[in-house]
């Protein structure tokens, strides 16, 4: 109970935004909160937000775990053009479901041990070890689509985008589900802790004895299989493979969710559940301009006033200002990092 | 040491010389000055932002905003010139200073927030592209007719290619840009906040100045990138030049420029624009080759590249006998 409060007080800053973000737009429009029951599935606005917001979360999951090692994947939104290519090839040329969705998760996975093969063996910088899948990326994903938007019809497969579990759509089971497993993975096993250390200091890590380069490959193939679903639920959603247009950008959105959600982009401290609300924020702010009539373009100024603000507030220089400004806190605030539960 | 110094720069001009070679042995057409010119006038704006981008990296640190910049140049000139009446060389003028300070911001946001440049840049980027989409949605065509003499000045080469004048102001950009780098105090401080930002401190590089100076001049060559830009398309469009911060990176990359900052050339950065326009050149040429080869080579060069950087580096610990204390 206690651990639930603690990690409630943790996400304090991110459930108020949201609730902030949400009740403004409730406020604008009375309807936004409506939520039906129709052909045995939810419907309104709310869930929409869930379901828009689906890849950008499925993608903060991983990321957040690259970020807490002090990296970055920016090659996800390629990734996710790849896979979604693969699996919409893998269909049209009549594979079964099973082996077209275990493919392109192998494939997405591969990305992701490249990436990791760089970072952890080459020691290349994270940002452009990344960098190269993403240029190369969409070009593979268009030598795979043969240059066109591979449309299918796999009821199967279009379940994924449009399907519903227990009244609630497909994608968001999704990344729910993938969430509670890896934040659980982490959180229940010395794994999360061991990622943070290599953040803080992947040096001293190693010298102590953590498994660096194992973990930071683990962390990298997370990040591509996190991309892996993401790109089948947008394959999913649009019933074709757009190579030019999966994904575009979404690594943009990802990184911005993960520090949203609280996570110093400095490594070391991460929260799952941080960006997973970080990437309802960020869909709940893209739906609120799009009801509001705004034209979408206000969307990159607000994202980018968002970072400024939180930049301010996650830099060293603002933080040290904090402490200068409330001494009388300084001695209750050093222990903030979560424990792994013995 | 002085030569694994040259050894990534000499590397990016024997692939670029092999290279050429190849294409010419393929399409003998394209040994001819119209070839060459035509690389440098399609590849100017790359080139000057590249040149930006080069003294971003060389000092550490990145900027992703450069693409947006280049497209919200555009922008603004389009509706300055069209919808406002002002004449081009005065909106020229304003371009480049909105350009400059907002990469002057960054560059103050950088260094006093002490947060990383990818992530400020990434705001840049954000808000610059913003601005350009409040600015117009839509593709604005330029039809002042001081934007039609500035195109029509040209610079003959023999064998009838045509050097135009936004070809010749990359060349002019690198040429300084090479000055500024080798030859200046500032382009020092560059190397030195590169090579190790702590020991610079210390030995009295005056941080901030250069930190905001590196930003200010890449968004001054982001601004001029945006000039010629729409000096080439002659109209600004607020999806135009999406990704050119790929493109540029890509190109200082190839161009034999340490990723990690404190070494490397301008003159590397041309050659790694060239490389990529001389791939597009060659799929052009072949015509059944399709334009995303460019982004498969692109990205194999860079791998290859960084790779060669690796190796440089650990040689030159080998040789330095650091490995001892570094665990392999």
């Amino acid at each position: 109970m206690s651990v639930a409060l603690k990690g409630l007080r943790r996400l304090a800053p991110q459930l108020v935004t949201l609730a902030v973000v949400l009740a403004l737009i409730g406020f604008a429009f009375p309807g936004f909160f409506q939520l039906n029951w129709q052909n045995g599935r939810l419907y309104g606005s709310l869930v929409d937000v869930l379901n828009r917001g689906a890849p950008v979360a499925l993608l903060a999951i991983g990321m957040t775990l690259v970020i807490a090692t002090k990296g970055i994947d920016l090659s996800v939104g390629a990734v996710m053009a790849i896979t979604g290519a693969v699996a919409a090839s893998l269909i049209t040329s009549d594979m079964p479901l099973a082996v077209t969705l275990a493919l392109t998760l192998l494939v997405g996975l591969a990305c992701g041990l490249w990436n990791g093969a760089l970072v952890a063996f080459l020691d290349i910088q994270p940002i452009i070890a990344t960098l190269i899948l993403m240029v190369a990326g969409r070009g593979i994903a268009q030598l795979i689509t043969e240059g066109v938007i591979l449309t299918f019809n796999d009821a199967g497969l279009i379940f994924f985008g449009s399907g519903s579990v227990l009244g609630l759509p497909m994608p968001v089971v999704l990344w729910l589900l993938f969430g509670v497993l890896v934040a659980l993975l982490v959180r229940r096993t010395a794994l999360g802790l061991l990622i943070e250390a290599i953040g803080v200091n992947r040096r001293a890590s190693m010298l102590s004895g953590v498994r660096t380069r194992f973990l930071l490959l683990t962390v990298y193939a997370t990040s591509g299989l996190c991309a892996a679903v993401a790109g089948t639920v947008a394959a999913a959603d649009i019933r074709g493979a757009d190579a030019n247009n999966a994904g575009l950008w979404l690594e943009l959105d990802a990184i911005l969710a993960v520090v949203l959600g609280g996570t110093s982009l400095l490594g070391g401290r991460f929260s799952i559940a941080g960006s997973l609300i970080g990437a309802m924020i960020i869909q709940a702010i893209n739906t609120g301009i799009l009801l509001s009539g705004f034209p979408p373009e206000f969307n990159l100024i607000i994202k980018a006033a968002i970072i400024v603000v939180i930049l301010v507030v996650q830099s060293p220089a603002s933080q040290s200002l904090f402490v200068y400004l409330r001494p009388e806190r300084r001695d209750a605030t050093p222990v903030t990092r979560e424990r792994p539960a013995r | 040491m002085i030569r694994a110094k040259y050894l990534p720069l000499m590397t990016t001009l024997v692939v670029f010389v092999l290279a050429y070679a190849i294409c010419i042995a393929q399409f003998p057409a394209m040994w001819s000055t119209r070839v060459v010119a035509n690389l440098l006038t399609d590849n100017a704006f790359l080139g000057i932002a590249a040149v930006g981008m080069t003294f971003v990296i060389l000092s550490g640190g990145i900027d992703l905003s450069i693409g947006s910049v280049i497209g919200f140049t555009g922008v603004f000139l389009a509706v300055v010139i069209e919808r406002a009446g002002i004449h081009p060389a005065v909106a020229f003028v304003l371009a480049l200073v909105i350009a400059t300070g907002f990469g002057g911001v960054m560059g103050a946001i950088i260094h006093y927030l002490k947060m990383p440049a990818f992530i400020v840049t990434l705001a840049g980027m954000f808000f610059a592209r913003g601005m350009a989409f409040v600015l117009s949605t839509d593709s604005v065509p330029i039809s002042h007719p001081f934007y039609g003499e500035l195109q029509s000045l040209y610079f003959k080469l023999p064998g009838g290619g045509r050097l135009r004048l936004i070809g010749l102001v990359m060349l002019l950009v690198v040429l300084i840009g090479t000055i500024v780098a080798q030859r200046t105090r500032f382009g020092t401080n560059v190397y030195a906040l590169g090579g190790n930002l702590q020991s610079a401190e210390l030995m009295g590089v005056p941080v901030a100045r250069t930190t905001i100076g590196i930003y200010a001049l890449s968004g001054f060559l982001a601004g001029l990138a945006g000039i010629v830009f729409s000096l080439y398309t002659s109209a600004g469009y607020s999806l135009a030049a999406v990704g050119v911060e790929l493109d540029a990176i890509a190109a200082v990359v190839i161009g034999g420029t340490l990723l990690t900052g404190g070494a490397g050339f301008v003159a590397g950065t041309l050659i790694g624009v060239l490389i990529q326009g001389l791939i597009q050149t060659y799929i052009v040429f072949d015509g059944s080759l399709s334009s995303w080869w460019t982004k498969i080579v692109i990205g194999l060069l860079l791998f290859a590249f960084i790779a060669l950087q690796r190796a440089i580096l650990w040689l030159s610990e080998h040789r330095a006998g650091a490995l001892r204390t570094r665990p392999a």
